[in-house]
């Protein structure tokens, strides 16, 4: 009988073998994802203490890697609020460590994109990372950074503190890595000039290999308030949560369990609950055996009164910031924007956004321009399976005069703590009925404004054409008729004018 | 011969028309002034208004009139093109200029005036015939000219730098074109005590060479095939001024026989006009009998004549006997004959033996 042999593999181990589940797929979609990655970690980094993000993004060419591939340096500044110099090394050089673990609406969910990026970017290139830090002290800490992949351990190759005289605050990030820009470069464009429509209160900078500057100006100051912590909802909960929390607890009670770890549990609403599920008050959470977990979850889901979970965890765009950020990067002749009221769907809230826009620099492509955001990230890829997609086809347009052949560009936005992605590459969201029903009201509200728009602009169009014919035809058929008739100069037909005018005016 | 019977006929119709197109300006030059959106009444030709008239015995429009009104935006089009129509008739009538509907669709070109197609000028044009009650011709506008009169009549010329010369219409063996100059000419003299009409260049040809003005003391009109309005209109006045019976010959089927109708009780696309049939000629052949009697070569009639028999035997203009004994022959015998079917017998057969039984009969 063969042996079979079991091995504990690390974190960094997992992912290293494991690298296309966080998007590192092919050459030219990693340089993307890690692009990505990093200037989503810069932009949370500045957006947490409400700073308008300042970032600047450099790929340089270092080298032929493969006949297909090159090796590119990968720089990445921000002004957010920089890493204390004694987690530089586990922020940057440890798998699953980070700040990320809290349920706040945020970008990344793991803290995992980064160090997956240089982690790939030391796979491919055998480099260390530079990482320069500064939390706006008189120093500046610089590491150069190695991954140590089975122990899943930072190795600091270079460390140093550089004196800071201006009191610079925030992040750079900089490593080698294979990839193919070229392949990519279409989808990182389009990647930075939406992030610019919904983050317009950043200024962001791309400067590709071939030396070319792209420049994202903010428009605004103003930041949408930022997403309050929160507890996890009841209804939200699975076992591994159930457990860990019992773990940590320094709770006696059920009661107080349940009041101090989950949102929207006061005591009335712990005493109807223990009551309904037939567990007492004053159990020690800590002694529940594995089955009575496990009832206990679906107990919380199947309990009627807890109230819906608050949205104050979330952070959407709002109205206003929504337009600006349309009207920057689209420059339309019409934009409507629309923000739903916060919905759940098991658990967990989440707010819609649309808008739609029309005209103006939008091209016309025979097919509405769909724009999905999550978290305001831009979502690229796959477009055809997500549920905004899906319910943008599934739409009648024509009943709101809007025809595919038309410059049309349509945007959805979804915020959420647990935004829900269909694969761990976040590229589409699942066809969740309460979602798609949020999408589909929201839609319909943008509609009706176009439609609006559509009808008035229809209704001058078509006045102004009718008083085109009048001016064509009347001083004709005065003149005619002057000649005919053999009288010496034409009738007035400045009057007949007017009431056409008035006519129209009347009609609109 | 008889007098001169309508001296003036030509410049009076020509003061009438002038006045016609003064008056429509004026209408609509002080409807403008008054400040309201000008607008023009007019007899409906749509198929449902028009009706055959037994008293005069021609197609006339009835009672539904149709408004042209500037207020409406699909009528602003059309009555500016209706309007320049006028004046466009209206310069060549006062220069003594004639046209035809080709340069029509042209000339508008120069007013920035475009007609979508000669379809539409020729429409607008009908329009202005609507209204007025005058046909084109009187606004000097003129189809290619086709037919022509042959026989002992002296016209006197209107046209700028020929009035008050005069022709004699024997003088070309060929015939003189029924034109703008022939058509606005007075009627001097004639010795003819008839006007036989026919269908076909080749036979007026023969017509001409074997005498027949003379044999048998006749003009003679060739339509070349369906008569046009201005001949239709120049037999007419040669009916009613000199006071002629008239003679249609044509082929001995379904379209001659109609030919010959149209001559005689005018076209529904003409009910909106007055005085371009003459209701008293006679269609003397080729009738379906002939071709029986005279045993004359046929071809078989295809499905196209037959259908056309049918039409005809629902069209109120083929009431009396004759004409409903000739379709009801045709469908019997569903032959057809031509004209030159004759030749059988001869070339001078037709003029020697066949012309003469036929007039006597049609008397």
């Amino acid at each position: 009988m063969a042996q079979q042999t079991f091995e504990e593999i690390s974190a960094a181990d997992f992912f290293y073998r494991n690298r296309d589940i966080a998007g590192f797929t092919n050459p030219s979609r990693a340089i993307f994802v890690a692009v990505r990655e990093l200037v989503e970690n810069s932009l949370d980094a500045a957006e947490s203490h409400q700073i308008p993000p300042e970032i600047y993004v450099r790929l340089s060419y270092e080298g032929e890697a493969s006949q297909d591939t090159q090796i590119y340096k990968l720089r990445v500044e921000d002004n957010g609020i920089g890493v204390p110099p004694r987690h530089i090394p586990s922020a940057f050089g440890q798998i699953l460590f980070g700040s990320k673990y809290k349920l706040k609406q945020q970008r990344g969910t793991f803290g995992l994109g980064g160090k997956m990026a240089i982690l790939y970017g030391q796979i491919t290139t055998h480099q260390p990372a530079t990482i320069v830090s500064s939390t706006g002290i008189s120093k500046t800490y610089m590491y150069k950074l190695m991954i140590d992949i089975q122990r899943n351990r930072p190795l600091i190759v270079d460390r140093r503190v550089l004196i800071n005289k201006e009191m610079w605050r925030g992040t750079i990030v900089e490593f080698t890595l294979e990839g193919d820009y070229f392949r990519a470069m279409p989808k990182i464009l389009d990647y930075f000039k939406q992030t610019a429509m919904v983050n317009p209160y950043a200024n962001l900078t791309f400067v590709d290999p071939k030396g070319r500057l792209y420049k994202f100006t903010r428009i605004t100051k103003e930041m949408p308030p930022p997403p309050k912590e929160t507890l996890p909802h009841p209804y939200g909960v699975d076992v591994e949560l159930l457990q860990r929390l019992i773990q940590i607890t320094p709770y006696k009670t059920m009661n107080e369990f349940l009041r101090f770890h989950f949102h929207r549990v006061g005591d009335i609403t712990a005493r109807k609950f223990l009551d309904f599920s037939t567990i007492s008050p004053s159990k020690n959470p800590k002694k529940l055996s594995h089955e009575e977990i496990v009832r206990l979850m679906h107990m919380l889901k199947r309990f009627r009164e807890f109230l819906p979970p608050d949205a104050s965890c979330l952070s959407p765009l709002g109205e206003d910031l929504l337009k600006a950020g349309i009207v920057k990067e689209l420059k339309p002749e019409f934009v409507a924007v629309h923000q739903r009221k916060p919905s759940t769907y098991s658990g967990h809230p989440f707010i819609v956004e649309v808008g739609i826009a029309y005209g103006g620099e939008i091209p016309k492509k025979g097919v509405f321009l769909v724009y999905r955001f999550a978290n305001r990230i831009p979502l690229l890829y796959d477009e055809a399976n997500d549920v905004s997609f899906r319910v943008i086809t599934a739409m009648n347009w024509r009943r709101y005069r809007v025809m595919p052949e038309m410059p049309v560009a349509i945007l959805v936005h979804i915020c959420s703590t647990k935004v829900p992605y269909k694969t761990v590459g976040k590229e589409f969201i699942a066809d969740r009925p309460e979602v798609r029903k949020e999408i589909a009201n929201g839609l319909r509200e943008v509609a009706r404004q176009i439609q609006h728009f559509l009808s008035r602009r229809e209704h001058v169009d078509r006045e102004r054409k009718r008083l085109g014919i009048f001016s064509k035809y009347l001083p004709k058929i005065a003149q005619f008729s002057t000649q005919l008739a053999g009288r010496e100069k034409p009738p007035d037909i400045e009057k007949l004018l007017a009431s056409v005018q008035k006519y129209g005016a009347e009609e609109a | 011969m008889g007098p001169k019977k309508h001296k003036s006929s030509i410049l009076e119709r020509k003061k009438e028309v002038l006045k016609g197109l003064e008056d429509l300006g004026a209408s609509i030059y002080d409807q403008i002034d008054k400040g309201n959106f000008p607008s023009l009444d007019m007899p409906s030709r749509s198929t449902d208004n028009i009706t055959y008239d037994e008293q005069i015995r021609q197609f006339i429009l009835g009672d539904r009139r149709v408004r042209r009104s500037v207020r409406n935006i699909r009528h602003l089009k059309p009555f500016t093109q209706l309007v320049w129509a006028a004046l466009f008739s209206n310069e060549l009538s006062s220069q003594r200029k004639t046209s035809t509907l080709r340069d029509v669709y042209y000339s508008a070109q120069a007013y920035e005036m475009t007609f979508k197609d000669q379809q539409e000028s020729n429409n607008i044009i009908t329009d202005l015939e609507t209204i007025l009650g005058f046909s084109r011709e009187d606004f000097n506008i003129f189809p290619e000219e086709r037919s022509a009169v042959f026989g002992d009549l002296t016209i006197e010329y209107t046209v700028p730098g020929y009035e008050g010369k005069t022709l004699d219409l024997t003088s070309h063996p060929d015939g003189v074109l029924i034109g703008p100059a022939l058509t606005s000419s007075e009627f001097v003299r004639t010795s003819a005590d008839k006007v036989i009409a026919i269908e076909k260049g080749g036979l007026f040809t023969r017509f001409i060479e074997e005498n027949v003005h003379k044999k048998y003391n006749s003009l003679l009109v060739m339509t070349a095939g369906q008569a046009p309005r201005a001949t239709r209109r120049f037999i007419r006045r040669l009916s009613e001024e000199l006071n002629l019976p008239v003679y249609i010959f044509t082929d001995g089927d379904p379209w001659g026989m109609h030919i010959a109708m149209v001559i005689i009780s005018g076209s529904a696309n003409a009910a909106h006009l007055r005085e371009l049939n003459t209701p008293d000629a006679k269609w003397s052949g080729v009738w379906a009998t002939d071709i029986v009697n005279y045993k004359l070569p046929t071809d078989p009639l295809d499905e196209m004549d037959m259908k056309r028999l049918y039409e005809l035997q629902k069209d109120p203009r083929y009431k009396d006997p004759l004409w409903r004994r000739e379709i009801k022959t045709f469908m019997k015998i569903k032959r057809k004959a031509e004209q030159e079917a004759f030749s059988r017998y001869g070339l001078t057969y037709i003029v020697d033996e066949y012309l003469p039984q036929k007039l006597e009969e049609t008397k």
